[in-house]
């Protein structure tokens, strides 16, 4: 396992391989960096799934993820209306499975709209649905660590997302800079 | 004049008549409130066929109520957005064919729009400048109101609405759904006595409760077992802290932009923590919509509705659903 260690008051990369990349973020301008640079890399029909409790930054990536697509405002929380599209480079739909507890529930959706389709689609509480959701996606499983870290591990599944975790290694420079 | 209004944005079925844009004449609301509380909140799909369902039932007993017919309206207002578009679509083509049949304009409303002509359902009318405080479970919004129809935008949630937080940390607490009303229940007798934060994001009017839900998940974590007492106050101190943060920003930028009045609105409107810090804080007036009137309803669409048409804003048979309409 290969690991760098970029000082505390920056991104640090935990762990780096093919398939694999754990970081640890200091700061929600941090966890935003990211997303903005998987933004600016993703392309239409991209699945990026967010696994993760309450407060460990999702919706923190996710904004991220917007501006990378030239999203002109915040992507705030979709939970309490499930989706929420916005309208940058290519749509964004930001789906949030928080409140649904049953597997039922999130198939009735209708989420294949948003899954297959023209833009980016990013999943918060993806664990819940898992079986429902496309196997080719990137994973980020995102955990608290203190008040002030999160941890992110991105996992790829399919050869698209290899790629991308390829073109997002020449971004990681991009991170720390002031 | 008498303007029907329609209101299917999310998980009430609304339908009301106004006259004038200030008299309630009829007023009727099915809430699907139970069939989503064991989801914890709405399910678009169960919302949609509900709406389906109740829609015309809750029209007849509208014009029933009033005991009118279709001759004594002169305008119907619908709720184009923002919302679930599978709701929304509902309420606008009920309503499109509705004023085709009796041969009514259509006035298409934004919701966020109607919930701040809430405002002039009660006794004391607004007078502008005013600032709107529009606080929901999907919204967060702080708007400069010069005149009928003249909105600017000054404020917005970065992450969660107000009524989301509540909804999310009522979860936290075991507290069940809706969230505002079950906070405010276990609130009612207990001491804020917890520190938690409040996010003050200086230099804007923006707001941010995403922090405060974290901080209350580890502090629930920390305790470990829950009792009564302890619920009760940590429910009263994470309602505290959303209430400073929207006062306090509220009152803030009310001072800054020289208002005459604050105006809230919304479900979030209905808390009366919110509401008593409002008034104990305030220099000026601030209204708040009569009882009922601050979660969704129809009366306000119709009110809405009313000075739109006397602005002469009427759309067409065209008229469409606009889920991620904003206002300002």
């Amino acid at each position: 396992m290969e690991t760098g260690r970029l000082g505390a008051f920056q991104i640090e990369v935990a762990s780096i391989k093919t398939a694999h990349l754990q970081l640890i973020s200091h700061s929600p301008e941090q966890t935003q960096r990211l997303g903005t640079s998987l933004g600016k890399l993703a392309q239409a029909d991209d699945v990026f799934l967010l696994c993760g409790e309450l407060g460990s930054g999702k919706t923190c990536l996710t904004q991220g993820i917007a501006w990378g697509l030239n999203v002109k405002e915040y992507a705030f929380s979709p939970s309490f209306v499930l989706v929420r599209e916005y309208y940058g480079r290519l749509p964004l739909y930001h789906v949030d499975l928080y409140r649904l507890d049953h597997i039922e529930e999130i198939a009735n959706l209708g989420l294949d709209e948003y899954l297959y389709g023209d833009g980016v689609c990013v999943v918060e509480w993806a664990e819940k649905g898992l079986p429902l959701l496309p196997q080719d996606n990137l994973l980020i499983k995102l955990s608290y660590l203190s008040q002030t870290e999160r941890s992110l591990t991105l996992e790829t599944n399919g050869t698209r997302y290899s790629q991308l975790l390829r073109s997002l290694k020449p971004e990681m420079k991009t991170w720390n800079s002031p | 004049m008498r303007v029907l209004g329609v209101e299917t944005s999310c998980d009430e079925t609304a339908v009301a008549i106004v006259e004038d844009g200030m008299a309630i004449l009829s007023n009727v609301i099915a809430s699907q409130v139970d069939i989503h509380a064991r989801y914890g909140g709405i399910v678009p799909e169960v919302a949609s066929r509900q709406h389906m369902i109740t829609i015309l039932p809750v029209i007849e007993q509208a014009m029933f109520q009033f005991g009118t017919s279709w001759h004594d309206l002169d305008a119907i207002g619908v709720t184009v957005g923002p919302g679930l578009a599978g709701s929304l679509i509902v309420g606008v083509n009920v309503a499109k064919a509705v004023a085709l049949a009796h041969n009514l304009p259509l006035i298409g409303i934004n919701h966020l729009e109607a919930h701040i002509y809430a405002n002039w359902l009660g006794d004391v009318k607004p007078v502008f400048p005013c600032l709107c405080l529009i606080v929901s479970g999907g919204h967060s919004d702080l708007v400069l109101m010069e005149g009928y129809g003249k909105f600017k935008k000054i404020g917005r949630t970065r992450d969660d609405a107000a009524g989301e937080a509540f909804d999310k940390g009522a979860r936290i607490l075991g507290l069940g759904y809706p969230g505002g009303p079950a906070i405010e229940a276990a609130a009612r007798h207990a001491v804020p006595s917890f520190s938690l934060p409040r996010a003050w994001l200086k230099g804007g009017d923006d707001f941010s409760f995403s922090g405060l839900k974290t901080a209350l998940l580890h502090l629930v974590r920390g305790r470990g077992v829950l009792d009564g007492s302890w619920v009760a106050e940590a429910a009263a101190s994470f309602q505290q802290a959303i209430v400073d943060v929207l006062v306090t920003k509220t009152l803030e930028a009310a001072q800054r932009l020289g208002v005459r009045q604050i105006l809230l609105a919304g479900g979030v409107a209905a808390n009366k923590a919110l509401g008593d810090a409002f008034a104990s804080c305030s220099m000026l007036p601030v209204l708040i919509p009569p009882p009922g009137l601050c979660t969704d309803n129809a009366a306000m669409v119709a009110a809405c509705g009313y000075y739109r048409f006397q602005s002469g804003q009427v759309d067409g048979y065209g008229a469409d659903v606009v889920p991620s309409l904003s206002l300002g």
